[in-house]
């Protein structure tokens, strides 16, 4: 059909999705070149919220720069924190005591979970209900709660440091995120009857932005927009870190590659993540949340670290090159969605405007962690 | 004052008009002025409640769709201006008021302010044939149904025009699509009023509500033995009134995430609230002529009179008319807050092959129906 | 053929679940809370702006003005001032305040104080008219809040 319409009509014009626009969740500026109602080509154009967070990572020391991991992808910001500490804490050789593990590992879930629930309530509400997002911040906010109640912030949490954590959680917590997990899982079959099943919205995800699997290697793209597209790759099953070769959980994988199976995709891993909190918090150990001999000044030894972990977008890496000072030489990080984006000029190219907004909100977008 | 330069211009000249007209129209009417024949006054009378009633309705069918949408959403909608926010809508249409009438440069002039226009007067006009009460008409017009139908294909033509003379890229691609959506469910809609008024035989709205005098299996939705299908026809007649308004979730022409407002982007204050105002009166119509066609109109479903003052409430009258039309419009309402929008392929799908198809369907078995019944009935009759 | 009529029921039922769903919420109680009617009580470890801690018997800030947490501020939102009078044997603190529009609340300051000298309040309700409204002279705020 785009082929018969792009060869009878020779004119194109130029529509700017600009910096300002309801359904590019961030300043994210699109250059639409459209036939019609086709897309004939389209060029994101990013940096406008570029806050230069690599360039304060040189001048601020280690532990200074904590703050910005969380400011990166203020959504899902306990991932962030937990990739930028490991990746000290495996320069420096420090070690982390279980009990703090585990209480990463469960806060770090209870993140993925909360940045799943906003992406699912934004996803459809760019497609035109505007319902599923009050229910989804409703369950959001019992998370923000029980996060705040711990490390004191709801959303750009500074809450990790090297070798374990600041605070302890309490009786409190463990209650209410047990409550937690129950209420939401008596809610999540009403999603899946009010969204997922709706014949509307099957009509607009199946069989709608298609991205191939070579596509998704060839750009890059990691996280559930790979896993929608039939690789199994998730860093806390193909590189395990922290504690979690000790729990047992799935992860999900979909090959239709539409935007229907990134859907499905990121509601699994919503009742997975559950799964590894009931687990964690039933294995909790006792004991104390920070080495005994932290060491007062960071000073890695010279060299050139990477890790990397799953955050709720993909892969999100750090490469640290150290001097032996206490301060970074270089401080790179990758973001995950950076690479998810530039898939998205090859992939619109042909597809009605507001199918092509269905793709950008099925890849998961949060343009501050792209222009850092 | 609030008004700003323009709007003050604008209204003026109306506000003297209705200034000096009014007093002289009551005194006329009062003293029985001969050169004012009594049906005249009357029209003039039912004319000015239909178009307080039309205003009204725009104002608090809005105040309506707040709450009705942040109970569905678990939290309270207006509650801040007056009890309950009952005075949000007054307060909202002085500062569309309030607000400079802009016109941006490069648009049309003409088209660009006649446009919200043509979306709100067919609709008011519209009203004088409906039939809230059995002497509440204000011009019982024989053609009465074929009327609104013509006035209603006026509507898809102000989009149109407010879309392309607006100027903005945004505004011109959902023009083309609300035209598109417009044309397909108009084919639906008119089959199924077809069917109805073969089965009526009459196009007079009061007369139809006349016709299903009774009891609640009176109704024409319930009158099976016209049409098995009657239930799917109001269903049809419905879904389509819906795609008619641009409600959603067939509201591709001001999809909100995409399009920012469509065809009303480039409208600033008053111009917005016209538009506003001739949606929600489209709405009123659409549901005015399902509750007539199908639902009994002013009829009440029990089958007996009532005296006193009980009667006041139970018997026909336009409290059971106004009664079923809010119960439509909250439909309308609750279905808005919960689905997603369609594409424009869904969309046109739908029409063109499931609702043209069912609803010719209903065409053919009406019309075998209403040959084959009465053999049928002496068949059934004669057998038991 | 056989997709068109499954779409057709099985869609029509998936709408009218959905319609059912949306019911049941509407005649649930809302869940939002009338602020500023109602207003929430903060837990214990929320982070507001920081504030100095008084010593319980003299009053007087525990602040030494060892400097830590100035220099632990990633974003240099403290300045410290302080004199040594005669005869005395520690500094005593002279001014002590906080840019809070740069602040990230990160709790560098707090975690590196090893006196217990500055902990985080329970401030949330701060609207201001000028930027210069949030910088916050500590000092001051504590003399004010002991009387």
């Amino acid at each position: 059909m785009s082929e018969l319409a792009r060869s009878q009509n020779q004119e194109t014009f130029v529509l700017n999705l600009g910096p300002q626009h309801p359904a590019t969740h961030g300043v994210l500026r699109v250059k639409l070149e459209m036939d019609g109602e086709y897309i004939a080509k389209s060029e994101p154009v990013l940096g406008y919220i570029h806050r230069m967070h690599e360039k304060m990572g040189e001048n601020r020391t280690w532990a200074q720069f904590m703050p910005n991991t969380a400011r990166l992808d203020y959504l899902g910001a306990l991932s962030y924190n937990q990739g930028y500490v490991k990746v000290v804490e495996q320069a420096a050789g420090i070690e982390v005591p279980e009990r703090a593990e585990y209480i990463r590992v469960i806060t770090v879930e209870l993140n993925r979970i909360a940045s799943h629930l906003l992406w699912f309530g934004a996803f459809v509400l760019d497609l035109g209900g505007f319902t599923p997002l009050l229910y989804a911040f409703d369950d959001r906010e019992q998370i923000l709660d029980l996060l705040e109640s711990v490390t004191g912030a709801r959303l750009t949490f500074c809450y990790f440091r090297f070798g374990g954590l600041y605070n302890d959680i309490d009786d409190d917590f463990i209650t209410g995120t047990k409550a937690f997990i129950k209420r939401l899982r008596k809610r999540m079959p009403d999603y899946h009857n009010l969204v997922t099943n709706n014949i509307i919205l099957t009509k607009r995800l199946k069989d709608i932005g298609i991205l191939s699997t070579e596509m998704c290697r060839k750009y890059g793209a990691t996280g559930p927009v790979l896993r929608g597209s039939g690789v199994q790759y998730d860093v806390r099953k193909n590189e395990p870190y922290s504690v979690y070769p000790e729990f047992d959980f799935d992860v999900p994988v979909y090959s239709e590659c539409d935007s229907m199976a990134r859907y499905m995709v990121r509601m699994d891993e919503i009742e997975q993540s559950m799964r590894i909190v009931e687990q964690a918090l039933e294995k909790l150990p006792d004991g104390p949340i920070m080495p005994e001999k932290a060491p007062k000044i960071i000073k890695p030894a010279p060299g050139d670290y990477y890790s990397a972990v799953e955050a709720a977008r993909g892969t999100f890496g750090v490469r640290i090159v150290s001097d032996g000072t206490n301060k970074a030489y270089r401080l790179k990080l990758r973001s995950p969605t950076f690479s998810n984006l530039s898939l998205y000029g090859e992939a619109s190219e042909g597809m009605l405007l507001a199918d092509a907004l269905a793709l950008m909100g099925s890849l998961d977008l949060v343009i501050p962690e792209i222009d850092r | 004052m609030f008004l700003h330069t323009e709007t003050r211009r604008i209204l003026t000249p109306f506000i003297i008009l209705g200034l000096v007209a009014t007093p002289l129209l009551a005194g006329g009417l009062y003293v029985g002025w001969p050169l004012v024949p009594s049906e005249l006054q009357r029209i003039i009378i039912a004319v000015v409640a239909l178009i307080a009633f039309a205003a009204g309705n725009a104002a608090y069918l809005v105040w309506l769709e707040r709450k009705v949408a942040a109970h569905i959403q678990c939290r309270i909608g207006p509650k801040e201006v007056g009890p309950f926010g009952l005075i949000q809508p007054l307060v909202d249409g002085i500062k569309l008021m309030s607000k400079q009438l802009l016109v941006p440069k490069g648009v049309d002039p003409y088209l660009f302010k006649v446009a919200p226009l043509l979306v709100l007067v067919p609709a008011v006009m519209s009203f004088v044939t409906i039939p809230f009460s059995e002497n509440l008409v204000a011009r019982n017009i024989d053609i009465g149904l074929l009327m609104i139908f013509a006035f209603a294909s006026v509507n898809v033509m102000g989009i149109l025009l407010g879309g392309w003379g607006s100027a903005n890229k945004y505004a011109i691609i959902s023009a083309a699509r609300a035209v598109s959506q417009n044309v397909a469910y108009e084919i639906p809609m008119l089959i199924t009023v077809i069917t109805m008024v073969m089965v009526t035989h009459t196009m007079n709205l009061n007369e139809i509500v006349m016709q299903q005098d009774g009891s609640v299996l009176d109704w024409y939705i319930f009158r099976l033995t016209t049409s098995p299908l009657m239930p799917v026809a109001f269903l049809i007649f419905f879904i389509c009134s819906l795609a008619e308004t641009n409600r959603a979730p067939f509201d591709l022409g001001e999809a909100e995430s995409e399009l920012i407002a469509g065809f009303h982007t480039e409208y600033a204050g008053m111009g917005f609230g016209v538009f506003f105002m001739g949606e929600y009166a489209n709405i009123v119509i659409g549901n005015s002529l399902a509750v007539i066609l199908f639902l009994g109109g002013w009829q009440s479903p029990l089958g007996m009179e009532f005296g006193g003052w009980l009667g006041f409430f139970l018997n026909d009258g336009i409290l059971w008319f106004l009664a079923k039309l809010y119960v439509l419009i909250f439909c309308v309402m609750w279905i808005r807050w919960t689905y997603p929008r369609t594409t424009l392929w869904g969309l046109l799908n739908l029409s063109w092959k499931y609702l043209i198809p069912i609803s010719l369907l209903n065409l053919l078995l009406t019309g075998g129906m209403i040959k084959l019944w009465p053999y049928l009935k002496t068949l059934i009759m004669g057998a038991s | 053929m056989s997709g068109y009529f499954k779409d057709l029921f099985g869609g029509t039922k998936s709408l009218a679940v959905g319609l059912g769903i949306t019911f049941k919420y509407m005649v649930k109680p809302v869940v939002t809370l009338q602020y500023p009617h109602e207003s929430l009580k903060m837990s214990a470890r929320f982070r507001g702006h920081i504030e100095l801690i008084g010593d319980e018997e003299t009053g007087a800030p525990k602040c030494v003005s060892c400097g830590m947490c100035e220099r632990g501020c990633p974003s240099n939102c403290i300045t410290i001032t302080s004199e040594k009078p005669e005869g005395a044997k520690r500094k005593v603190l002279t001014g002590y305040t906080l840019d809070f529009t740069r602040c990230s609340l990160c709790g560098q300051c707090v975690e590196s104080c090893k006196f217990g000298a500055i902990t985080f309040s329970k401030e949330y309700n701060l609207a201001g008219p000028r930027k210069e409204a949030y910088i916050f002279d500590l000092k001051k705020r504590l003399e004010e809040k002991s009387g």
